[in-house]
């Protein structure tokens, strides 16, 4: 395959500059099996260094470099420039987070979302000398929240979350999840009130947006069904993976 | 000005950062400082699994472990760290698990276990008699000792730790970058940060610090890591002084995806996978007849290369096949229950390994095979310390009070020449909690000590002067420089020619390096003006890993000598100890391996006989 030429177009805030964000277009050369992450450091290296932007491992697996790429939330470094389905590729900041400068977002309000829920594991008891047993069943329940590396997508891209940002967001739910379901766990009484508030699960309206936008694949939607599922019967099945509501 | 004061500091929130947080803040007021958020850090991008010999699915000692360490770094490994390691990597697994660590389970509910490269134990049928080939013949066979959760137990190790820490209330200073240590009367007495939203400097008074800061394979052009992995914590402590221990051991992975060098885990041949060369051979067998693809990495990324030289790549190009598929796994017979596997069973094992191929390739693993090529990966050098992670002053073994090193910043040493697969997860769990409770325990024998006036002064002057610097070049084409030149001259295999090349390269590098600025003066997210510190940092680290290589003469674990093939014992059977000088690297001293020896019919014999290795 050939270099394509790019219209990069970046929403850009660099906030000792700009009174309100302005868009601004770099025109590059990109390999088609570049990363659109790759070719905004091209543009950032060759073009203009202030462009900013979060980035660590560029595969995936550290959520730095969430953004809206043609508007829908990605991972930069999960994009190859050969899905693009034109030469503009549009980058902009994720929503619901202030900005910070051109593509970086405020993280803390997420974070704090994520530590409310309590996204740890809870077990008084005394353990034993060895591991605690869990079947591979058991394991499997909540196999599918422990793969969230928070990097924003979900929440980001939740309309109730656009609108509320007090609402603790599809990754805080995911989090929960994760112990809730966790057989070992002892404060799924603890978390559900929590989710039970007015800025809980109920905010969900089941727009299906994050679990689209998940770059692990995790079913969100269907985890936060799950978590309401377990507040509406008062009931914490963490032995076998139950599909209600299957997504399609 | 800001100003804090913690008893104890840990600089970096990767695995090591955050189990000596947990462990310290038990104790002494503690904050964690970390340029990345705690979940960004790298230890989350670690995959196959961790090692620890709780014989959950076959019979397997402390003792395998620690032999299969010592081994799997050509003997240059500190035998007592050694043991420490193996032997206390069993509680901490144990610790992580209720901690609430996912791993993967067997059928009746333990912690499930893999095999994994070097990995091994005695061969209970072994008869030296017994014809090349047969079952028999191999002194040690392969052991399933990795604990595991799919191919994500860093992200699951990571995750757990930062839980814990957010539930036991630990003080993070998230997007804080470490600029400086402060040095006084030889001890260390805290360190300067920038917050990198707003450029401010901040002094952090300490009684202790932790330089918990990861790796820097961002010297080589093909490597593994993050682009945070610059090495700030060595490479600062260096400039102040501190020497670096074994710096010409630098580890290749065999299978990084091909050109952009991604990770895919030693697990996919634990579980089984072959590697192949163009010509569809499965060359290993060659090269290492017992273990074959299970051999140590140093001795699988030599054979690449080799295969590569001798034109037997694929295509004739400079990778090689790796292959995971089940109709593969079988015909060898690699499977590691003994029983063929199917797909789906490959799906589930390793997971995360398909995705990236398929989104980075665009080659379907279940279906065909992948391209790879070493990839710079792992540092088996660092600031050298004790098994409490005090730092060393010098090959004497005198300690700086008050500094600390853990994980892959650190070297122990239980990596010697070439780390054993997982040991860089055992190594920051292990030494990570040692560390917390010694820099907890000094920080509350003492008082603060006074700071000298102005500890940013000079921090801020640096920052100046890049910033007041024209940009007479881009300074990406340094590092690109220095990159190709660390692969290309101070890779896999080295020799007197290539590395002299290197390090005049590298002295001209500095020179342009130090004579050209920035475009971006803004205070807000200055990642430009941090990413040129950063490569301040690895342009001191690279002089230093080659002034090492040029000293040892002698080939040993991931240090390939080709005008010295051999490994000589009778001079380099020792660690290497280097010291900045001014602009540059200078003395170079060496410090004995520690050995342990044992009572054996009255005389006294070491515990781990040297022996030429093989697998």
């Amino acid at each position: 395959m050939s270099m394509r030429t790019l219209t990069v177009r970046i929403k850009r805030y660099v906030p000792e500059r700009d009174r309100s964000p302005r868009w601004e277009e770099f025109k590059v050369e990109a390999d088609p099996h570049d990363r659109v992450l790759d070719v905004i450091q091209k543009v950032k290296w060759d073009q203009d260094e202030t462009i900013g932007l979060r980035r660590s491992c560029a595969h995936g697996v550290c959520g730095s470099d969430a953004m809206r790429i043609n508007g829908v939330n990605r991972l930069a470094c999960k994009v190859l420039i050969k899905s693009l389905p034109s030469d503009v590729l549009t980058l902009e900041p994720i929503l619901g987070l202030p900005v910070i400068k051109d593509l970086i977002v405020d993280m803390k309000p997420f974070f704090d979302h994520y530590k409310s829920v309590l996204p740890y594991l809870i077990n008084d008891d005394p353990p034993p000398t060895t591991e605690r047993l869990q079947s591979p069943e058991e394991r499997a329940r909540f196999d599918d929240t422990t793969r969230c590396i928070l990097c924003a997508c979900c929440t980001a891209a939740c309309p109730p979350f656009w609108g509320d940002n007090k609402y603790v967001g599809p990754a805080a739910i995911v989090n929960a999840h994760r112990f809730i379901f966790d057989s070992r766990d002892r404060g799924a009484a603890e978390r559900l009130d929590i989710l039970n508030d007015t800025e809980g699960v109920w905010r969900c309206r089941t727009v299906f947006n994050c679990t689209n936008a998940c770059p692990r694949e995790i079913k969100v939607t269907q985890a936060i069904q799950e978590v309401k599922q377990a507040l509406l019967t008062g009931e914490v099945d963490t032995h076998s993976v139950v599909n209600i509501h299957q997504e399609t | 000005m800001n100003y804090h004061r913690f008893d104890c500091i840990i600089v970096g929130a990767g695995g090591a950062g955050l189990m000596a947080a947990l462990e310290a803040s038990k104790l002494a007021g503690t904050a964690v400082v970390s340029k990345l958020y705690p979940t960004r850090s790298h230890t989350g991008a670690a995959q196959g699994g961790i090692a620890a010999a709780l014989a959950n699915l076959e019979d397997d000692t402390w003792e395998n472990h620690a032999y299969d360490t010592i081994k799997g770094g050509d003997f240059l490994v500190d035998q007592t760290a050694a043991e420490v390691l193996c032997r206390e990597a069993v509680e901490c697994i144990y610790d992580l698990e209720h901690m609430g660590l996912p791993f993967d389970r067997t059928p009746d509910g333990r912690i499930s276990q893999r095999r994994f490269g070097g990995h091994t134990k005695p061969n209970p049928v072994y008869d030296p008699a017994a014809p090349a080939g047969a079952e028999a013949s191999k002194p040690r066979i392969p052991v399933k000792r990795a604990c595991h959760s799919a191919d994500r137990t860093g992200h699951m190790i990571l995750q757990t730790l930062y839980q814990q820490c957010i539930k036991q209330g630990v003080t993070f200073f998230d997007e804080f970058h470490m600029l400086d240590l402060i040095m006084v009367e030889g001890e260390c007495r805290g360190i300067v940060a920038i917050e990198i939203a707003t450029s401010e400097l901040h002094v952090f008074h300490a009684k202790s610090v932790l330089l918990a800061t990861g790796g820097f394979g961002r010297m080589f052009k093909v490597s593994s890591n993050a682009f945070a992995l610059t090495g700030d914590g060595p490479a600062i402590a260096y400039r102040h002084g501190v020497p670096l221990e074994d710096m010409e051991f630098y580890q290749f992975h065999p299978t990084g995806i091909y050109r952009l060098g991604i990770l895919l885990s030693e697990a996919c041949r634990g579980d089984g996978g072959v590697m192949f060369n163009g010509e569809g051979e499965r060359f290993m067998e060659k090269y290492a007849p017992n273990l074959k693809d299970l051999a140590s990495r140093d001795v699988c990324s030599r054979s690449i290369y080799q295969e590569v030289r001798a034109g037997r790549g694929v295509g004739g190009k400079d990778y090689v096949y790796l292959d995971i598929r089940a109709e593969t796994i079988n015909k060898y017979k690699t499977s590691p229950t003994g029983e063929p596997v199917d797909s789906a069973w490959v799906s589930k094992r390793l997971p995360d390994i398909i995705d990236f191929a398929r989104t980075y390739l665009g080659v379907d693993p279940i279906h065909e095979p992948m391209p790879i090529q070493p990839t710079a990966h792992y540092a088996m050098g660092g600031l050298p310390t004790d098994v409490h992670g005090r730092v060393l002053r010098d090959e004497s073994g005198a300690f700086i009070p008050g500094l600390y090193s853990a994980g892959e910043s650190a070297c122990v040493s239980v990596h010697g020449a070439n780390r054993l697969g997982t040991n860089s997860l055992v190594d920051l769990v292990v030494f990570g909690r040692r560390t917390g409770r010694e820099m907890a325990r000094f920080a509350l024998d003492r008082p603060f000590q006074s700071l000298p006036p102005k500890p940013e002064a000079f921090v801020k002057s640096e920052i100046e002067s890049v910033l007041a610097r024209p940009r007479v070049e881009p300074w990406v084409k340094i590092r690109d420089e220095m990159q190709r030149t660390m692969m290309d001259e101070c890779g896999v295999f080295r020799t007197e020619e290539t590395l002299t090349k290197a390090r005049d390269v590298l002295v001209d590098l500095q020179k342009r390096y130090r004579s050209t600025g920035v475009q971006d003066k803004g205070n807000v997210f200055n990642t430009g003006l941090l990413e040129v510190l950063e490569l301040g940092c690895l342009l001191d680290l690279a002089q230093a890993t080659v002034a090492s290589a040029l000293a040892r003469k002698e080939s040993r674990g991931a240090h390939s000598r080709e005008d010295f093939p051999a490994r000589d014992d009778s001079q380099f059977f020792r660690h290497t100890f280097i010291f900045k000088d001014g602009e540059g690297p200078g003395r170079i001293g060496y410090k004995d391996v520690d050995v342990i020896l044992r009572q054996v019919d009255g005389r006294m014999e070491p515990k781990y006989p040297l022996e030429i290795r093989k697998y």
